[in-house]
């Protein structure tokens, strides 16, 4: 890869053009903001890796032995709480997304830096309130809190919990409208909705849910917090109330949620796939329309949570075709990756490592979103650890590794510094053993019949060796999450010094300095080319496209 | 957003707005009425229709979308209904299903 | 940054090209706001709606205890608003400055009316022990067309509770509506409009008629369920 020119002198960028805590907070950069947020999210996920932690140290063992199971509740609960609120949604949009969105399209800054900054404020104020909650007793109703436990019997802290999510989720609702306007209105002269990085297709996606989908879940906490308030009967059966509204409520939400938390993922991969192998994205306008798609349908079929909760079977036979069809599109863009690969020019950096995990990792989960789509499996595995392993292999196996291999891919342009590539080799390797040795025996597990949310599995003592073998690779996944952060910290001081395009890619972003200056371009690009144009790099007949002042 | 002065209008925005501000006030009038009939299962389709028509009038004139110059912020306000109306129906399928013997 | 060739209005902002841009921006900004609202109180009238079919009877009684008069008074307040709204963007349009300040405070003046109005409807269902909680109480009253039934405390405790949330989320919208629009009224007592530039009164305006919107379709939802009979 080429290594480019370095500067003798230090470029004034957008990390030392000011200093001091103020400029920092204070700053409507939308870098920066980007940065607020990389450290807070981190922060959360060391707290939900914490609760993680507990529950397999607990599931160590068949008896309920190191907690109680009341307290054992309140690990999952708040690890789920911590990782889809504060973690996952957030993830990739609110670092990944505020940093590159502007760049990919040519624009000095998000159409709305203000608000920007307002988003992350509210992320901490909904952060520490749930920290708050945590540390003074937390909740025990696992993450969906389900009425009417969570109304009417439950003494743990909902209102507090509620109120905290009901404050993020503003914050997300807040980085949504942004991405959205700025994508609409900002791009530069000549980046046509074709031209645009197929990362920003997938944001744009992502805030289409992000914008429709978040309110619904925040008016069901305020339907929860008055109902545990005053006892309404809105979702109390005793007083003619449906608990399953509550649930429709919220899965309309949170399944498009799920999906917030995939795309900015596969929007990434698009990116890491086409450069390291040096190819146009097979496919492009399937890739850019499922991501719609995947938005769209994610919206129809979120009562295949419900399948047997009491809802109607008929209703359930919808949704289960429903659930089918949202598979589509996401299969649509593993085929059209794979495409890509096929006569590409690879090259196994880091990034790259990253995303051929994703590929094999996300698959096997969408795979068994199938198998849970189905009605008839479906009741024999739901609320087992076979769900719990298909949504830990999206979640962690794609949405984390696509997060993690985005880090990488764009470490060299946000610090100005290359990681270790020999360490993030090794370490994407222990990440991706420690996953499938923590997760893959809980799809046997849930097969053969362990509940999810149990603290006590002492009836069926056979469990115990394969939760000990996903313990283990619970901690050898520990270590590789921990690797990049002491090698990015490492990097910031001690790292060779980054060129504008160490990779040599395609992309506005890559056309300007490392690290960017505050106004990202010194003048405003013209785009006159299209995605990914690696031919054209590579060939050396076009250089490098150049900015055009 | 328009921006133009009124003169390069043929016919005054006020006559629009007053117009539009009478339907809204008749469309009250009417909804009260009509909800002092007995028209069966038909009280509440009458209801929201007359309430649908005031909501487009406010929208299209009050808020300018018919003016609009892109076909931008209709996709928002009809995708936004489409996600409503898709929770509520797709919701009413369970209620309205579940107990078929 | 780019040279400027030309002076600028102060208002337009470093990130933005041009003045369109921002005004667009800003307007496409506040009609996605205005999305997240839509579902926003849309969860509530899916709640609402759900119930409604299951209970109807329990809640047309319940409905007919709320006063239909002041809840169309309110109707009709709202819709004025939303006029003197549009006339003021009209006078910031057409230099028309001590109209669209006008405008402006009878638009306030109507939002503390339906405002007042509100809280006298709440003051009555508080004595009569409509509101729900514990001194929630509705025995012996007559589901409407269907004599000697009388309809369920539970299922008439529903209604208020979704009663009371949407009708105060709403206001509660409003008191927010009225704070935005003192800005604005000080922003236009300052001279800050002008035809080329009023973008906040634009966007105030739009969020304004999104209120109205609101209650165009709560009050028949809730105040006229069934009063034929």
């Amino acid at each position: 890869m080429a290594t480019g020119n370095i500067p003798p002198v230090e470029r004034e960028d957008y990390l030392n053009k000011h200093y001091g805590v103020g400029s920092w907070l204070f700053t409507t950069d939308h870098k920066r903001i980007a940065l607020l947020y990389l450290i807070s999210i981190t922060f959360f996920f060391f707290i939900g890796g914490f609760f993680a932690l507990l529950i397999r140290l607990e599931l160590l063992t068949p008896a309920s032995d190191l907690v109680q199971a009341d307290t054992y509740n309140k690990f999952f609960t708040q690890h789920g709480m911590v990782m889809v609120f504060f973690f996952l949604i957030p993830s990739i949009p609110a670092t990944l997304g505020n940093f590159l969105v502007p760049m990919m399209i040519g624009a000095k800054d998000l159409a709305f830096p203000k608000i920007n900054l307002l988003s992350w404020y509210l992320y901490i104020i909904g952060g520490i309130m749930m920290l708050h909650c945590m540390v003074t007793g937390g909740v025990d109703t696992g993450w969906t809190f389900y009425t009417p436990f969570s109304t009417a019997f439950t003494n743990t802290k909902i209102v507090e919990a509620g109120l905290a999510i009901f404050i993020a989720g503003f914050s997300s609702i807040l980085t949504g409208l942004n991405f959205v306007v700025t994508i609409h209105r900002m791009r530069a002269p000549g980046m046509t909705w074709t031209r645009l990085p197929l990362f920003i297709w997938a944001h744009y996606a992502t805030s289409i849910i992000q914008i429709l989908g978040t309110p619904v879940v925040a008016i069901t906490i305020v339907l929860v917090a008055a109902e545990r308030a005053l006892h309404l009967g809105i979702f109390d059966p005793k007083l003619g109330g449906d608990p399953l509204l509550f649930q429709h409520l919220f899965w309309f939400y949170s399944h498009p949620a799920v999906y917030i938390m995939i795309l900015p993922s596969m929007g990434v991969v698009s990116e890491i796939i086409s450069c390291f192998s040096r190819k146009r994205i097979f496919g492009y306008s399937f890739v850019a329309l499922s991501s719609i798609s995947i938005a769209v349908f994610g919206f129809l079929v979120w009562a295949h949570h419900m399948f047997v909760a009491g809802m109607s079977v008929y209703a359930a036979l919808i949704f289960s075709l429903l659930s089918y069809s949202v598979a589509v599109p996401s299969a649509v863009k593993v085929f059209n990756w794979t495409a890509t690969l096929y006569k590409g020019s690879i090259h196994y950096d880091a990034p790259m490592l990253y995303a051929f995990g994703f590929l094999g990792l996300f698959t096997i989960g969408g795979l068994t979103g199938l198998f849970l789509a189905a009605l008839g499996i479906d009741v024999h595995v739901t609320d087992t650890y076979f769900v719990v392993a298909h949504f830990h292999y999206i979640m962690v196996g794609g949405a984390l590794m696509g997060y993690l291999g985005g880090m990488h891919f764009w470490w060299p342009k946000i610090s100005g510094r290359l990681y270790p590539e020999g360490w993030a080799r090794l370490a994407a390797l222990i990440v991706f053993i420690g996953f499938n040795l923590t997760f893959f025996p809980q799809f046997i597990l849930g097969y053969l019949g362990m509940p999810r949310r149990y603290a006590d599995y002492s009836h069926m003592p056979e469990f115990q060796i394969l939760n000990v073998f996903s313990t283990a690779g619970a901690t050898v996944l520990g270590v590789g999450y921990l690797l990049p952060m002491v090698y990015f910290l490492w990097s910031m001081r001690y790292g060779k010094p980054a060129s504008d395009n160490p990779w040599n890619a395609a992309g506005l972003e890559w056309q300007t300095q490392s690290p960017p200056t505050t106004f990202n371009f010194p003048e405003e690009p013209v785009v006159t080319w299209e995605a990914y144009n690696y031919d054209e790099i590579d060939k050396g007949q076009k250089e490098v496209p150049q900015v055009v002042g | 957003m328009s921006t133009h002065s009124t003169s390069e209008h043929s016919k005054s925005p006020l006559t629009t707005y007053f117009a539009v501000w009478a339907a809204l006030l008749l469309g009250t009038w009417l909804t009260y009425q009509a909800s002092l009939l007995d028209l069966g299962r038909y009280n509440s389709a009458v209801a929201l229709i007359i309430a649908t028509t005031k909501a487009l009038l406010v929208a299209l004139f009050f808020m300018h979308l018919k003016g609009a110059s892109e076909k931008l912020l209709k996709l928002v306000v009809v995708s936004t209904l489409f996600f409503l109306i898709l929770l509520m129906a797709l919701a009413m399928f369970d209620y309205g299903t579940r107990w078929f013997s | 940054m780019a040279a400027h060739t030309e002076s600028h209005n102060p208002a337009l902002l470093h990130h933005f090209a041009t003045e369109e841009q921002q005004r667009n921006s800003a307007s496409f900004g506040m009609w996605i706001f205005l999305a997240t609202e839509v579902m926003f109180f849309g969860g509530l009238f899916c709640a609402y709606l759900i119930y409604r079919r299951w209970y109807f009877g329990d809640f047309a009684a319940a409905s007919t205890s709320i006063n239909a008069k002041l809840g169309g008074a309110n109707t009709a307040v709202l819709i004025c608003s939303s006029l003197t709204v549009v006339l003021a963007i009209w006078a910031a349009q057409t230099s028309r400055r001590a109209l669209m300040i006008g405008m402006l405070i009878l638009t306030m003046l109507f939002g503390l009316t339906f405002l007042g109005i509100k809280g006298i409807e709440y003051a009555d269902k508080f004595h009569e022990h409509h509101v729900p909680g514990p001194s929630f109480s509705f025995d012996h009253e007559e589901i409407p067309g269907n004599p000697g039934h009388y309809a369920n405390p539970h299922h008439a405790q529903i209604f208020f509770a979704l009663y009371f949330i949407m009708t105060g989320l709403h206001a509660l919208h409003m008191v927010i509506g009225l704070g935005i629009f003192t800005w604005l009224l000080w922003a236009a007592w300052k001279g800050r409009f002008t035809p080329e530039y009023h973008t906040p009164l634009e966007i105030g305006g739009l969020y304004w008629h999104f209120v109205d919107i609101v209650w165009i379709y709560l009050f028949p939802l809730l105040y006229l369920i069934d009063r034929h009979t």
